[in-house]
């Protein structure tokens, strides 16, 4: 067991560790000793193919496949340098006002959330793409939502040289998606914060030790080498900041015992259970070219959905299909004039769904769809079909119609067709990449796990900062936020940094309460 | 280095596979063990237990028809084979209709994880994007 002491240790590397370690990164100048531990690989440029076998299983968690427990639900979340900003599509939006007043945690406030929100979305280049970089994939949205008398609205991205190789979710081949990756992880390593790949955090300990093994990579594994041994280490440190996403840091927290005195620990899982809709139009169309989620149309606050252009692979496109035999053939045979909808519920947070541990420790999602997920799926999938027809689609797949095709002809029929009582768990598609909440803010250790800083209730050298502290659905694509969470978590714990470190930080608290 | 998950299964498995996708039947050898290799590789990193599991559940699959018909899955009419497999794809029991869609899932998975069948289907994404699509454009 090989021993080694930091002043601070981030666990995660995504949208929260990696703006923590940026964060926080200029504290290195008077000495303060950062470190990064990432559960996943760091990729060399050349490393990202775009092909789907290869890049799923590189860089997510179970290959994208991970279920929950009773199986009736895909969650795909990252596990890279980087994390899931690695295989996100870019898209930047600012929390709701409505969103952040709901989760009525005391001392979070929409401005300030707003505020960072816009820091960083200047920080990673987000800007609209021009009319001449939108696929028809895209623009037959657009069009659709007009006559089918909605408003889509166009996503900020967060791209620097965007080829439209429409492969992002797959990590982008070219370098061109801000992730964290990108921008907030090579600026604290420029800065002097030290960044270890392959290192699974097994346990923390009340003593503030981290118990980490380093794996070595399997032959033929994309990724470099960690820097470090393969081994057994235990980590020392003053401060440790968990973001290792909703499942990660949920899990980990939960295996090092903390749920005794935390019991909202893993509670309050969200997810935004999703459908992806697919409609055949009659000649080919731009779709897996361009950017694949340029547009939006948000009814969350009317009807409890979001519905998101997207544009997918063939197995994962074959997988979501319901069905199989011949339909199925015949539907993925017309790819190339495929339009996509990803149609998200915002589910909200109750008793049943949370995360929890086995016998070894790993995670394991307990997650029932509510009546009322599954009748925002189903609005969500009626909407679809009307903007899909309206857009001028022949036939559209509707996983809560059955049969799940419902041809133009029976466009008028939709509301008759698309029905609750054909979502049918275990047989359907239902899958989530928003994944949120588990070690939630609050008032005290009665109803959440931290404070409105990241603060772990009763452990101050504690910090959470990721998307685990949502108390709540977020109801938008997740990262603007979770980065203007982390960028709070580290402003208090250099505020906090005399107690926290002792002598060797005290003048980054002096200097941080001047700047006020 | 585990043992294949699937060889003791293999007629079984490819003649179910053969219902899920029907152009599998088509392929030769060297294309069922492209497919096979992808699933291998997958299920690869899931316990044995879960192995084990899906051994039966192919099992099971290919000798219930013995109750219906009096014969083996693979003995089935294609028409037979979609009935049989649409009602355990929509079966009352979670169990039935959680472990088929499994099944359909690792099938697509080494069908379509193929580079050659996404040509079949017209996939025409390329990491040069709109350069490359420009190229082919007439």
């Amino acid at each position: 067991m090989i021993e080694r002491s930091y002043d601070i240790v981030i666990v995660g590397s995504g949208a929260g560790g990696g703006t923590a370690a940026q964060e926080l990164s200029a504290m290195t100048r008077d000495g303060v000793r950062i470190l990064v531990l990432e559960q996943g690989a760091k990729l060399a440029d050349h490393e990202f193919t775009g092909v789907e076998r290869e890049m799923a299983g590189a860089l997510y968690e179970d290959g994208g496949g991970f279920l929950t427990a009773d199986g009736t639900m895909s969650l795909a979340f990252g596990r890279a340098y980087g994390g899931s900003t690695v295989v996100y599509t870019g898209t930047s939006l600012v929390v709701p006002e409505r969103v952040i007043r709901e989760w009525d945690v005391p001392g979070l406030a929409h401005a300030d959330v707003a505020a960072r929100s816009e820091k960083f979305k200047t920080q990673n280049d987000v800007h609209l793409l021009t009319d001449a970089e939108l696929n028809e994939n895209n623009t037959l949205f657009v069009e659709g939502c007009r006559r089918a008398g909605y408003y889509a609205q166009q996503f900020p991205i967060n791209v620097r040289g965007c080829l439209g190789s429409s492969l992002c979710n797959l990590g982008c081949p070219n370098a061109a998606k801000m992730g964290t990756h990108r921008v907030q992880l090579p600026n604290a390593e420029r800065n002097g914060v030290e960044v270890v790949t392959r290192a699974e955090v097994e346990r923390i300990g009340e003593d503030r030790s981290l118990r980490v093994r380093v794996t070595a990579p399997l032959p033929h594994e994309k990724g470099a080498a960690s820097t470090w041994a393969p081994g057994e280490y235990v980590i020392r440190a003053k401060v440790v900041v968990v973001a290792g996403g909703s499942v990660g840091s949920s899990a980990l927290l939960l295996r090092s015992g903390f749920a005794r005195a935390l019991p909202a620990l893993g509670r309050g899982f969200t997810c935004h259970p999703a459908h992806i809709l697919v409609a055949e139009h009659g000649r080919e169309i731009t779709n897996d070219v361009g950017h694949p989620k340029s547009f939006y149309l948000d009814r969350a606050a009317e009807e409890g959905f979001v519905l998101e252009t997207c544009m997918y692979f063939p197995f994962v496109t074959a997988k979501n299909l319901t069905g199989f035999g011949a339909s199925h053939s015949r539907l993925m045979r017309a790819f190339p004039r495929l339009q996509m909808i990803l149609v998200l519920a915002c589910d909200h947070a109750t008793p049943e769904n949370r995360i929890a541990v086995d016998k070894q420790g790993k995670p394991v999602v307990h997650y029932t769809f509510t009546p009322r997920v599954i009748e925002s799926l189903v609005a969500a999938t009626r909407a679809s079909a009307r903007i899909f027809f309206a857009a001028g689609a022949l036939r559209v797949h509707a996983p809560s119609a059955d049969p799940p095709l419902i041809e133009a002809a029976d466009a008028a029929r939709i509301d008759y067709l698309v029905d609750a009582k054909h979502f049918k768990p275990g047989k359907i598609s239902v899958s989530a990449a928003h994944l949120m909440g588990g070690c939630g803010m609050g008032r005290d250790a009665s109803d959440s796990v931290t404070d409105a800083w990241g603060r772990v209730h009763g452990l101050p050298w504690l910090r959470v900062a990721d998307s685990s502290l949502f108390p709540d659905s977020l109801e938008i694509n997740p990262y603007v936020t979770i980065m203007a969470l982390a960028d709070r978590v580290a402003e208090q714990i250099r505020r906090e940094a005399g107690d926290l470190l002792g002598s060797v930080a005290t003048h980054v608290a002096e200097r941080e309460l001047t700047a006020d | 280095m585990s043992p294949p998950v699937l060889a003791p299964v293999r007629a079984q498995f490819r003649a179910l596979a053969s219902s899920i996708v029907p152009e599998a039947a088509a392929l030769d050898a060297s294309q069922w063990d492209a497919v096979e290799a992808i699933i291998e590789e997958a299920l690869a990193t899931r316990p044995p237990a879960i192995h084990r599991q899906l051994r039966l559940f192919i099992r099971a699959l290919s000798v219930m028809p013995l109750l219906r018909y009096g014969r083996p899955f693979s003995s089935l009419s294609d028409a037979r084979r979609t009935r049989m497999l649409s009602a355990i794809e929509g079966a009352p029991a979670l169990v039935l209709r959680r472990g088929f869609w499994g099944l359909r899932t690792l099938v697509y998975m080494g069908y379509y994880g193929r580079a050659d069948a996404g040509v079949a289907i017209g996939y025409r994404a390329s990491p040069r994007g709109w350069l490359a699509w420009q190229e082919r454009a007439p």
